[in-house]
């Protein structure tokens, strides 16, 4: 294990204040709370700025002056910059005029945001020598993780719960992935893998390299001020399974704040959960300071962690902002991919069906004024869960190759088109084109 | 009626190595309180300034979190298996 001599950031934790250098380390050895990368902001000033950014790569790198990146280290894969979408035709039908999508389900090259914090990870990896890298996870993590590491040259082993969506998992052993189903939910999962880690001399990307993993996710909101013009939004809505995501955006726009690249303003933000399982939300909408742990059962797969790690400090962290936690069902969830695909093009998995779904109720309720700038951020691909959609839409009757046959076949299941055809025609005999 | 109990590495610095032993403890508080007898450094490790548990640290007997088991309150039985793990949190900065 090599140790970096990079100054600009170490691991700290946040309790006793002791700093550890750059370590694979998740929790602190005396006191153990949750270790923190924590960066000397005063020595990136200068290096980090809107001109150095924009002659960047278009993808995260463009910010690993803000990432703990180990020095050397040349980063392979471009892996995010994804698209900030004006969503106005999902807004025309939710009641925003200044909405917002960011859209990670095109994140490359296994579509999730997870393909930013592991790509940070596996830097890290690396860079401590280890040959072996696994993980805990709902399936985007495993998917990205068995991606990643075989870029890498790093063998990967990785843990998941048995009920896991097909897809996900043959998105993680189509790589040669060592892949191990536990009969359990991802808590289980994830208490496993922390013994795993304890034992075997492994790099766990959710567990000892969790610090520098954790970070990746600080690129949505460098990302999302950038494509705003370098201001922040006023609204963030954001899903949360472990409620890691949704303040590392927070802290990616205090530190651009920090340097002098954004405006300082307040910004609200709001978190997105499943019903099914809402530790986070219940915790907010009760003004907690803790989380009570819940017994995951929902479709929302990738956000079922029923014990947050970071669900406390979310919870906190949204109350401060003067934002809250909404959380929405199974029907809701499967009708907000629905309304997402259908307005704006954009097919999410369950999670983005979450953040939608609760996006629109935020709306609905009055939490979110209709003119805010509000980003609702949308983390992973539809095409990997397409398991609740089965069977929500009609399979009609094949039709004959016959322009009549089809004609008949519009005018019974929908003539609304047809009407469109005819306008066509009219404009084109009239000569108006 | 006796417990096994299980730590991490971590924690097993305070025992002497030990990463699991026999106990008699009785609850969770008689557990903590056990641990100021036989591990004085454990104990100050892993309590907080109020004789409670850290909030970091997950308990769990078997194969379930104490939370889900009612707590403090939950009456260990014999031959359980009673697992401290650091919870991989993030943390407050
Ligand atoms: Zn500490």
């Amino acid at each position: 294990m090599s140790e970096s001599s990079c100054t600009v950031y170490e691991l700290k934790c946040p309790e006793c204040k002791k700093g550890f250098g750059n370590v694979p380390l998740s929790a602190c050895p005396d006191c153990l709370a949750p270790l923190e990368v924590q960066y000397d902001l005063d020595s990136v000033r200068g290096r980090f700025t809107k001109e150095s950014v924009a002659a960047g790569p278009a993808n995260i790198w463009r910010y690993k002056e803000l990432l703990p990146i180990p020095e050397g280290h040349q980063p392979d894969l471009p892996v995010g910059f994804t698209p900030l979408v004006k969503a106005d035709r999902l807004g025309k039908r939710i009641g925003a005029t200044n909405l917002y999508v960011k859209n990670d389900a095109v994140c490359f090259p296994t579509l999730s945001f997870k393909d930013r914090v592991v790509a940070v990870a596996l830097a890290n990896a690396q860079h401590f020598g280890f040959d072996v890298v696994g993980c805990s996870s709902t399936g985007n993590l495993a998917n990205s993780v068995a991606a990643q590491s075989t870029r890498l040259g790093l063998r990967a082993c990785i843990l998941v719960p048995s009920d896991l969506e097909p897809a996900k998992i043959l998105n993680t052993q189509v790589y040669g992935a060592k892949l191990v189903r536990i009969e359990g939910n991802y808590d289980h999962v994830n208490r496993l893998c922390t013994l795993i880690a304890d034992e075997y001399k492994w790099g766990f990307v959710n567990v000892n390299l969790r610090p520098y993993y954790a970070e990746g996710s600080k690129t949505v909101g460098y990302e999302i001020a950038e494509q705003l013009g370098w201001r922040l939004p006023d609204n963030i809505v954001c899903p949360m399974a472990g409620g890691s995501l949704i303040r590392k955006i927070k802290k990616a726009f205090a530190e651009l704040v920090a340097l002098g690249i954004v405006e300082d303003k307040p910004v609200k933000f709001f978190g997105a959960q499943a019903t099914g399982c809402s530790p986070i939300s219940h915790s907010v909408k009760n003004g907690w300071d803790d989380i009570e742990p819940q017994r995951p059962n929902t479709i929302a797969r990738s956000l079922a962690i029923g014990n947050p790690a970071d669900g406390p400090a979310a919870s906190k962290m949204i109350q401060s902002t003067g934002g809250y936690a909404e959380d929405v069902s199974d029907v809701e969830i499967v009708s907000g991919i629905q309304e997402l695909a259908e307005t704006e093009g954009i097919f999410t998995e369950t999670a983005g069906g979450v953040t939608t779904a609760v996006t629109a109720k935020l709306y609905a309720d009055g939490r979110i004024g209709k003119d805010e700038l509000t980003v609702s951020v949308i983390t992973g691909n539809g095409l990997k869960t397409t398991d609740p959609l089965v069977g929500k839409f009609a399979e009609e009757r094949a039709v004959k190759p016959r322009l009549a046959e089809f004609d008949a076949f519009l005018r019974e299941s929908d003539a609304s088109l047809i009407t469109g055809v005819a306008e066509e025609e009219v404009e084109l005999v009239g000569g108006t084109k | 009626m006796s417990i096994k109990v299980v730590l991490p590495t971590a924690l097993a610095r305070h025992t002497d190595g030990q990463k699991a032993f026999t106990s008699d403890a009785k609850n969770l508080p008689g557990l903590i309180a056990e641990f100021g007898e036989k591990f004085p450094a454990l104990a100050e490790n892993v309590k907080d300034e109020n004789g409670k548990l850290r909030k970091f640290i997950n308990v769990y007997v078997n194969d379930e979190d104490i939370r889900f088991l009612g707590g403090d309150g939950l009456e260990f039985a014999d031959g359980d298996e009673i697992m401290l793990i650091p919870s991989i949190a993030g943390g407050l900065l």
